[in-house]
């Protein structure tokens, strides 16, 4: 009876702890990775193999998307205003939308996939075979190692291959209106320009900058504290991606809030 | 120069593994540690390099306390640590050469020529000459386990750690192992900590063989010594025989 009535604190006791367990793991990640940072000798030599892993073979996946968030956006904004609004407004929304929103988004969330999952997964496949003890044996500082060239690539190639993606979502749109719209340049650059601030594009790589961080030390996170084997990797995986995607748009309404 | 383990605890949540164990491995020496297997002789190995912090006791190695070291202090010692892991532990992403090379490129100093000579010293010391560019996935389990041991001896440490070296190896193969762990102690003065299971191998390495069992030190002794020990326990073992604990446990009926 006691117990039961217990029960629910017991619960949040030990909820709680595991919760100021997990806090307290994260600024240890968080703490361990700034001291990293000074050991250039270690993280030196893998920054760029993760710069090309990180950003070039994610272009791929980000322009796919941003091509059909292109096409989307160009129809939508002309079935929405038509003959209330004039039609070159198609660049207004395309442009704003794509640098603004979509672009880092849709991005962000591809690569939450694609690359909190492959870090999340390799670190945690070295976890459980031990791979992290001999790093650490043979005097490597495994945040020097293994996090920081992977959140420094993340940081640089995020906002890197949302440029991109941005870039070809707005072609993609304005191909749309051209041939399917009945719009010609002029207008649809009319409208591109219309409304273009070049804070815009800032807000776009902040928001892809922090998306960067996120994902890569999320993965790390999650790779760095799986545990029991294969199947262990596969749940890291998993929280992996679903953590980061939840935390980017969650980030991506708290730069709203505080920035526009 | 010697690696000391006093009085160690661990346990893992309801598990407690090490219940007071103590250990002098002395300077120049390989000694040898036996036990049943899961009785803790992987855990005891990496509270000697830090990479488990005991609950209770303290490990000294160069007489500086391990769990008690700075970041950097710890680091430092353990460039002069080489552990060879029970299964390998190969970085999956680096060709053996890479493997072999990584403790050289931190410890600073070497050209990059000197290192590819150093990786190729090493392998053919562990028989894996011209297996520089495999990956560790194209290796067999006796293969990872040999490469695991050219990595741990690249940097030429004054002490090594082995976690069961020949377990998995042919008779050969655990003969070419043997040899080589005996050639660290001679030629190089390596002191050196063995865990196997392999009685023959342990005859032929160890200056001295402890036994881990149940969380502490059972026995300690000369190969000789445990040859002609009384101890029930570790007759069992070393004959790979459970009559001796069988007779043992009649023997306590009787008596009660
Ligand atoms: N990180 C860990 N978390 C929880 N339990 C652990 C951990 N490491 C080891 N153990 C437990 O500690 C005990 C001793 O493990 P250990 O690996 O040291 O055994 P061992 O003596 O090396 O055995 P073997 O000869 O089979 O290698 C086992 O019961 C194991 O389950
Ligand atoms: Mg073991």
């Amino acid at each position: 009876m006691t117990t039961r009535l217990l029960a629910p604190f017991t619960w949040l006791g030990s909820h709680g702890l595991s919760m100021t367990q997990g806090l307290g793991n994260w600024g240890s990640l968080i703490t361990d990775t700034v001291r990293a940072l000074r050991h250039v000798d270690v993280w030196g030599r893998l920054l760029l193999p993760q710069l090309a892993r990180i950003g070039v073979d994610s272009i791929p996946i980000a322009l796919f998307i941003a091509t059909f968030t292109g096409i989307v956006l160009a129809l939508q904004a002309s079935y929405t205003f038509t003959g209330a609004i004039p039609l070159y407004f198609v660049g207004v929304l395309v442009g704003k939308t794509m640098i603004m929103e979509l672009g880092p988004v849709l991005t962000g969330l591809a690569l939450a996939g694609r690359i909190g999952a492959n870090v999340a997964a390799e670190i945690g496949s070295m976890k459980v075979t031990e791979q992290i003890d001999a790093l650490e044996t043979l005097a490597y500082p495994p945040n020097a190692y293994l996090v920081v060239p992977r959140v420094l690539a993340g940081v640089i190639m995020f906002p890197a291959v949302t440029i991109l993606a941005i870039g070809m979502g707005i072609t993609s749109g304005w191909v749309t209106s051209l041939q399917l719209l009945d719009m010609s340049t002029p207008q649809f650059v009319r409208g591109l320009t219309l409304f273009f601030f070049p804070f815009d594009v800032w807000f776009a790589i902040i928001k892809a900058t922090s998306f960067g961080l996120v994902v890569t030390l999320v993965g790390c996170f999650y790779g760095f504290h799986t545990t029991g084997g294969a199947e262990g990797v596969g749940r890291s995986t998993t929280k992996a991606v679903v953590v980061s995607s939840m935390l980017i748009l969650v980030l991506d309404a708290f730069w709203a809030v505080l920035l526009l | 120069m010697t690696i000391q383990l006093d009085d160690l605890h661990k346990s893992f949540g309801q598990k407690h593994v090490l219940r007071g164990f103590s250990l002098e491995v002395r300077d120049g020496e390989t000694l040898t540690v036996l036990g049943p297997s899961g009785s803790g002789k992987s855990v005891m190995l990496k509270h000697i390099v830090g990479l488990l912090t005991p609950d209770r006791g303290q490990v000294l190695v160069d007489g500086q306390n391990v769990g008690e070291l700075e970041m950097n202090d710890l680091y430092d010692l353990r460039r002069k640590v080489g552990y060879v892991f029970q299964l390998a532990a190969l970085f999956d992403s680096l060709s053996v050469a890479d493997n072999v090379g990584l403790g050289l490129h931190r410890v600073g100093g070497f050209r990059e020529d000197q290192i590819r000579e150093r990786v190729r010293e090493c392998l053919h010391l562990v028989d894996l000459e011209g297996f520089e560019d495999r990956f560790p996935a194209e290796l067999s389990g006796g293969q990872k386990k040999r490469a695991g041991l050219a990595r741990a001896i690249a940097t030429k440490p004054k002490y090594l750690l082995y976690d069961e070296p020949t377990t998995g190896l042919d008779p050969l193969t655990k003969a070419v192992i043997d040899q080589l762990i005996l050639k660290m102690r001679q030629e190089l003065g390596v002191t050196g900590l063995v865990i196997t299971h392999d009685m023959e191998s342990a005859y032929r390495v160890s200056d001295r063989i402890a036994m881990l069992y149940e969380g502490r030190r059972r026995f300690l002794g000369t190969p000789d010594e445990i040859r002609g020990t009384e101890d029930p326990v570790v007759r069992a073992f070393i004959e790979g025989d459970p009559q001796y604990l069988e007779r043992r446990e009649t023997t306590v009926e009787e008596a009660s």
